[in-house]
């Protein structure tokens, strides 16, 4: 077989990301909805499509989409209305789902990707579009029918389609990692992707470098992971441009993404394409968004990533990895603005929420909303050690645990307890470099002469005749005073 | 506009329904009957003419998201044509 040059060709990658958004109650009528509910339960006339029921709107989603746009750089639609898409599966009721075809409510956005190695490529957005789960079929739990729970049926749904402007399985995932993280900290969706909640489909096809016309588009399904997505993506790649180095055709098709296997499979051919005979859904009047209610939701848009990013910074000096891992989600930025409301030392409060919280919680499987110590505490960690009280290894390796165990007491108390805390009084200090260097009077003149390195080895005396106790900065300091005073 | 075999069993295909050989063709004389009487409706110029989709001026008709509980679960299914104590019942839509 001969060598594939996969260099020749350039991918062209659009996504659809499905994100289900966090109201209170679904989007044209008032049944709750909980993920993991008893099945058919978050359900009511309205939702299992009865007939001569009517859809009311809930006012909640328009904002939540309206915030999601202006995130993304998009523009408001003044004037919308809704969509009927039509098809037939046992899971849609109503027989039609209610969407937005000619109106969606954003339009024309970006967003900015940053690379590791310090790179940035824009993506852009078509469109948001608003719209209607679907409910939930289950085909293997009994061997004559498919089983069908409502819960999910008209949850609201933000889709959000991007231009064809991705190039490679990386650029995907970051694409999407920057969606999730823009859905969560504007907190309209949970992004899990496991549970369904956040969906990615992905568009892609394969041209030679430098030629204008895209190739024949397949559409790849069902990849319930961020990984799964780089991987499925690559796949397909690869796939296609063997299918074209083979002199095989592409058929526009959709495909399933089977992640044991880590290939894509055939779901069915568009043979024709699919006929959902659009038509503006009657019962829903047209939605007018004035100036005035979307500065009202600009008004109640958080802080975003690339603001605090840019305040981590340039107004705190952190570096740029820093500032990268502490906005990378929403709890940790929030969790790092409030350590650094009650110390000054900003770098070390990123290191110790970096490393040290951090460590602890992936050992334990925890989310930071679980952990045990609040930002003020670990404020006062950091004021202990920079007060020379405590060393830095004592706090990280056995007061932090400690701490965490027993956080209604304070600090200070903990390190009493364990008997960490160091000796800074000089008087005591002293008591310890003179005793230790009365027992070396060789190695000082030798230290003299010019053996510079002897001092950690008087250092190491003082430390252990205080049993670990000294403060070695200032012990240390006191002890090259004392023998250049000798 | 002729209605073709073509047509019908294209709208068959989409409503998921099955039609005889007679029904087909009664179907292509009804429906081009239908199509011929609202066809009338061309001769009226309608280029500059913005498409009405709504009966009334209302815009906004908007609801607080709030939750509301309205039928338990044993209503929900209680129509249903095949259920069990949990699931509307359907037959096997998807090949293995």
């Amino acid at each position: 077989m001969r060598e594939v040059d996969y260099s020749r060709y350039e991918p062209v990658i659009g996504l659809e990301v499905h994100a289900q958004m966090l109201t209170k109650s679904k989007a044209y009528c008032s049944d709750a909805y909980d993920y993991g509910a008893s099945a058919n339960t978050d359900v009511s006339p309205i939702s299992l499509g009865h007939p001569g029921t009517l859809p009311m709107h809930n006012v909640e989603v328009i904002r939540f989409a309206i915030k999601m746009g202006l995130a993304c750089n998009c523009s408001i639609t003044e004037n919308q209305h809704y969509a009927r898409k039509n098809y037939f599966y046992a899971d849609l009721p109503k027989g039609y789902q209610i969407t937005q075809d000619k109106t969606p409510i954003c339009t024309g956005g970006h967003i900015e990707l940053k690379f590791k190695d310090g790179k940035s490529k824009v993506i852009n957005i078509t469109r948001i579009h608003m719209e209607e789960d679907a409910g939930k079929s289950f085909h293997d739990q009994d061997v004559y029918d498919s089983l069908i729970d409502l819960n999910r049926a008209g949850v609201p749904l933000i889709e959000i389609v991007s231009e064809p402007d991705i190039r490679s399985g990386e650029e995907a995932h970051l694409y999407l990692s920057e969606i999730r993280k823009l859905l969560m900290y504007l907190d309209i969706c949970d992004g899990n992707m496991e549970e369904g909640s956040m969906r990615c489909d992905a568009n892609i096809s394969v041209r030679l470098k430098g030629t204008e016309k895209f190739g024949t588009r397949v559409e790849v399904k069902n990849m319930n992971s961020f990984s799964n997505v780089k991987r499925a993506i690559d796949f397909e790649i690869k796939r296609q441009i063997d299918a074209i180095e083979n002199a095989e055709t592409i058929s526009m098709e959709t495909r399933t993404f089977d992640a044991i296997k880590g290939i894509t499979i055939s779901m069915r051919t568009k043979e024709g394409a699919s006929d959902y005979r659009y038509f503006p859904e009657p019962d829903l009047p047209p939605i007018h968004i004035s100036q005035s209610f979307i500065d009202e939701v600009q008004k109640q848009m958080p802080a975003l990533p690339k603001d605090l990013y840019d305040k981590f910074t340039k107004q705190y000096g952190l570096n740029d990895y820093d500032a990268s891992v502490l906005t990378d989600d929403k709890s940790t930025a929030i969790y790092f603005e409030e350590i650094i409301q009650h110390t000054t030392n900003v770098k070390s409060a990123a290191n110790w929420l970096m490393v040290n919280v951090r460590s602890y919680l992936n050992d334990q499987a925890l989310d930071l909303n679980q952990f045990a110590l609040n930002p003020t505490q670990i404020a006062e960690i950091i004021q202990l050690i920079d007060e020379g009280k405590v060393s830095h290894s004592a706090a990280s390796q056995k007061i932090f645990p400690e701490f965490i165990k027993q956080s209604d007491k304070t600090v200070l108390q903990i390190a009493q307890e364990l008997n960490l805390l160091q000796e800074s009084n000089t008087d005591e200090l002293q008591k310890w470099i003179d005793v230790v260097l009365s027992k070396f009077p060789e190695k000082i003149i030798e230290y003299k002469n010019g053996k510079q390195n002897l001092l950690a080895l008087f250092m190491g005396e003082v430390m252990k005749l205080s049993k670990g106790k000294a403060d070695p900065k200032m012990a240390s300091k006191m002890l090259k005073e004392t023998l250049d005073k000798n | 506009m002729e209605i073709t075999t073509e047509i019908i069993n294209k709208l068959a295909d989409l409503a998921k329904l099955e039609f005889s050989e007679t029904e087909t063709e009664n179907l292509k004389k009804d429906m081009s009957q239908i199509i011929s009487y609202i066809e009338k409706m061309n001769e009226l110029d309608t280029e500059n003419v913005e498409p009405l989709i709504f009966m009334t001026e209302e815009t906004n008709v908007l609801r607080k998201d709030e939750v509301k509980t309205s039928i338990t679960k044993a209503e929900a299914l209680q129509n249903a044509a095949s259920k069990d104590s949990d699931y509307f019942r359907v037959p096997k839509f998807i090949e293995k």
